[in-house]
């Protein structure tokens, strides 16, 4: 990849915005198409671009694989943790009322999107994770024994 | 800004009981892959499985004489919300698999050592805990499509556990691959159904569903739903014609995995196929009386006998006893398809019985595995002289089995036959004591082998360990206990069969 300068150069001023627009569609997701699964897709493109570009081994620097792991995990326990603490608050799993009882509505958006912060962490991690298995297999025969 | 305040009762750990049982292993899962630690990940795993097991008890208490406990997931109200509803159906399978996956966890720990390389662990125990969150979701939860997302919970991570068994036997991954591709064409086939079921009534709550399909009456939207629904769910109950995935996946699965799906996930999807056919669907239709007489029946039968004459040519133990599973899968699905109290209590409480005889068995046959090398019958000759326990423990679970009096095996073909007879088909009750006999002559083959034969030369095998022999003499001591003690069982397959049998009115 080293003489592909014009991928290069585009591939690091693109990364940047990639990540940006995925925090974007993340965040925005309660009043604009999106939320979390796209946003994970989105931020998971980021890194995936990046080691197509620049290598699996410059990507796993970056975004090492046992991080990957941990933040699958993470993301669902975030979410299910936010119905956990509904459930402790005194009302029903998932009930994102609890977060402002006077106000549901506030709670529920609060609720919504701690939720999808969940969902996000973890579809990015699963993407970035396929992406790993699939590029990281040895060739079972390698190019010479053809 | 909204400004209204609305007043809100707390509610207590005991009205969570329906959505802990399923809440603790589904956060045990990400914590054990968080935390990363082998020495951390089977304590935690244990004590998920025993908590929902005590959960899924307190449930079976409350629901034993009848009525029902529905939780609404977020606060939403059925038909809108998603709502686990608890009955004595399905409390008694919480219990069952619940009950199996804490009693296999100890004797897993020793198994699992011997056959998956340690880095593996913590994913696997990971996995366990998603297959059983799947497992107990299909069966709490009251919301049509919520069936179908657990149930995929369960069928990605079953695929994974049996992949496992790779290291062993490196047919268990294309034994895994056959039942992904069997798996998910079953479960495509029961989405499709659903949606079906939705445009025909723009509904997904079961309750609803079943008003409103008792409203309009039977339309062929309806009728291609339930064929759908039927097929889709049959490829995962390993009805007779669609069993072709059970008896690679159950061969080359890890031991402790065998024990743990043999016990559990058939016997879940038939607890879904009976909750359709008879609380979503009713069965006073045409169409599910002649498929029920005209279908599931004969492949019943013939699932009693093929299977079961299949089984006694294996020459691999765990292959044969896969075998015999979809034998049993037979009695369970005639009892359906009786459509009587007897028949459907015969199917509920063999769903049970089964579970624990296949779960001796099955363990059984993994610590002759862990100790000789292999289930094939060259390497069990006289183990019942080297392992006396493991072997006495998997002569009980045979004779459980075969239906002797005195093991939970018993009641259930009784309460067959006795359903068989209230409908006057004799000739059925006939056969199913005459296929209990060929199970007669595989049983006898396992003992045979393991009795009557002095061992191979190179086998120098020591008894099982403690942490292996006890779950497995737990089970084999049920395997007992429920034959004597039949009260408990038949209880709750009756409330059940009752609240199953009265169609739509049972889900109010």
């Amino acid at each position: 990849m080293r003489h592909h300068l014009i991928l290069r150069v585009v591939t690091k001023l693109l990364v940047g915005t990639i990540i940006l627009f995925a925090f974007y569609v993340q965040f925005h997701g309660d009043f604009s198409p999106g939320g979390g699964f796209q946003a994970g897709v989105i931020m998971a493109v980021a890194f995936i671009l990046y080691g197509v570009v620049f290598s699996l081994r410059k990507a796993q620097k970056v975004f090492p694989p046992w991080l990957v792991h941990k933040l699958v995990a993470l993301g669902v326990l975030i979410y299910a943790g936010t119905g956990i603490v509904s459930l402790f608050l005194g009302y029903e799993y998932l009930d994102y009322g609890a977060f402002s009882p006077h106000h549901p509505e506030h709670g529920q958006h609060y609720g919504i999107l701690i939720v999808e912060l969940g969902v996000g962490i973890t579809v990015t991690g699963v993407m970035v994770a396929v992406y790993y298995a699939f590029a990281a297999r040895p060739p079972r025969i390698s190019d010479e024994e053809w | 800004m909204a400004t209204e305040t609305t007043h809100h009762v707390a509610m207590t750990l005991s009205d969570h009981l329906p959505v802990l049982a399923i809440l603790v292993p589904f956060v045990a899962a990400p914590l054990c892959v968080l935390l990363g630690s082998r020495s951390l990940t089977w304590p935690i795993t244990f004590l998920a499985s025993a908590a929902s097991f005590v959960t899924s008890f307190l449930l079976l208490l409350s629901v034993i004489d009848g009525g029902f406990i529905s939780y609404h997931i977020g606060g939403w109200a059925p038909p809108l919300g998603i709502e686990y509803r608890v009955d004595a159906a399905n409390a008694f399978v919480l219990f069952l698999v619940t009950g199996i996956s804490t009693i296999v966890l100890p004797y897993a720990r020793e198994s699992v050592k011997s056959e998956i390389p340690e880095r593996h662990h913590t994913l696997f125990y990971a996995c366990f805990l998603l297959c059983l969150t799947g497992l107990l979701g299909v069966a709490v939860t009251g919301d049509a499509f919520n069936v179908f997302v657990f149930l995929e919970i369960s069928s990605l991570s079953t695929y994974v556990l049996i992949a496992q068994g790779s290291y062993r036997d490196r047919r268990a991954l294309t034994a895994a691959y056959d039942y992904l591709i069997m798996g998910t064409i079953g479960a495509t086939f029961f989405v499709i159904g659903l949606g079906m079921l939705y445009m025909a009534t723009g509904t997904l709550n079961m309750a609803d569903l079943a008003d409103r399909i008792a409203d309009q009456g039977a339309n062929r939207t309806v009728r291609a739903a339930f064929a759908f629904i039927v097929v889709g769910i049959g490829l995962k109950v390993a009805i007779y014609p669609l069993h072709l995935w059970l008896p690679n996946a159950y061969t080359y699965a890890p031991s402790a995995v065998t024990a743990f799906l043999a016990a559990t996930a058939t016997k879940v999807a038939v607890y879904v196929l009976m909750r359709f056919l008879f609380s979503v669907f009713q069965p006073s239709f045409l169409f599910e009386v002649n498929t029920l007489e005209f279908m599931i029946i004969p492949f019943a039968i013939l699932a009693m006998f093929a299977a079961s004459f299949i089984a006694i040519f294996q020459t691999d133990l765990k292959r044969l006893l896969a075998y015999s599973s979809i034998a049993q899968i037979g009695y369970m699905l005639l009892g359906i398809g009786l459509l009587n109290e007897s028949g459907v209590a015969a199917a509920v409480a063999h769903l049970f019985n089964h579970g624990i005889t296949k779960a001796v068995l099955f363990m059984g046959v993994g610590a002759l595995v862990l100790r000789s090398g292999g289930s094939f019958f060259d390497r069990i000759e006289g183990m019942g002289k080297l392992m006396p326990w493991t072997s006495a423990a998997i002569v009980i679970g045979g004779l459980s089995l075969i239906g002797v009096p005195g093991t939970a095996g018993f009641l259930s073909k009784w309460l067959l036959v006795q359903g068989a007879l209230e409908k006057g088909w004799w000739p059925i009750a006939i056969l199913v004591v005459l296929s209990s006999l060929l199970a007669v002559i595989y049983v006898w083959r396992i003992v045979e082998a393991m009795y009557l034969r002095s061992p191979a030369s190179d086998i120098e095998a020591k008894e099982a360990p403690l942490s292996m022999l006890v779950p497995i003499w737990i089970m084999a001591i049920a395997c007992i206990y429920f034959g004597f003690a039949t009260d408990i069982t038949l209880t709750a397959s009756h409330t059940a069969a009752q609240g199953l049998l009265a169609g739509p009115v049972g889900l109010h």
